[in-house]
């Protein structure tokens, strides 16, 4: 019972993201790439977690964290790229 | 006492993979980037953390083994998700990405446009 769950579970996952990646194709400004591409990191880690449910191993548990890192740091370096046009800015003249 | 747990750990992460497929929807038909983002940036991550915590309850019902990166990993996730959704939405409004043409408040600009009034006086 629970195995059928999760296999359904892995299905509503993979066709959310497969309507993510619509979105990332579609979407008619950078920020909404960037919004779709964030939510597809977040999948990504539920993906993860199911797939370490059916190989009943927590190996995989580690790359979870590492997933959700990741994102965050990409969304934020893109975010400040929109905002000023640099990731880095340069140290103020003395 | 084995199938309630077993029950409770479906129920979770069900409701988390269909939350994340209902976000899907939200971002597919929403009209513009901020009401778009209100769907990925709240409804992906509350899926998420519910899938996170049956796969906690899995590991710790079957195994015994108490995974603290789950946990992190739970907290982390709630901590970051909305401060990236507030910071790509702040740079979509300041790089001038128009609302939703039937949208009829914006406080926001309002709010700009006296600051800049008030400045110019000064």
């Amino acid at each position: 019972m629970l195995e059928i769950v999760i296999r359904i579970s892995l299905l509503c996952c993979s066709l959310s993201m497969l309507g993510l990646i619509y979105r990332v194709i579609k979407g008619p400004t950078v920020p909404d790439r960037v919004i779709a591409l964030d939510a597809i990191g977040v999948n990504l880690v539920a993906i993860t977690a199911l797939i370490s449910i059916v190989l009943k191993s927590h190996a995989f548990l580690e790359i979870i964290l590492l997933i959700g890192i990741l994102a965050f740091i990409g969304t934020v370096a893109f975010a400040k790229y929109l905002e000023k046009g640099v990731i880095i800015e340069h140290e103020r003249t003395r | 006492m084995n199938v309630l747990v077993n029950f409770l750990i479906g129920f979770f992460i069900l409701c988390g993979a269909l939350l994340c497929l209902i976000a899907s929807f939200g971002v597919i038909r929403l009209p513009d980037v901020y009401t778009r983002n209100h769907a990925a940036s709240k409804a992906a991550t509350l899926g998420v953390m519910l899938i996170l915590l049956g796969t906690f309850l899995y590991f710790f019902t079957l195994e015994g083994h108490v995974n603290s990166r789950l946990i992190l990993g739970i907290a982390f996730l709630f901590m970051t998700s909305p401060i990236s959704g507030h910071l790509i939405n702040r740079a979509a409004y300041n790089s001038g990405v128009k609302l939703w043409d039937q949208s009829i408040r914006d406080d926001l600009r309002e709010y700009n446009k006296k600051m800049l009034n008030k400045s110019s006086v000064d």
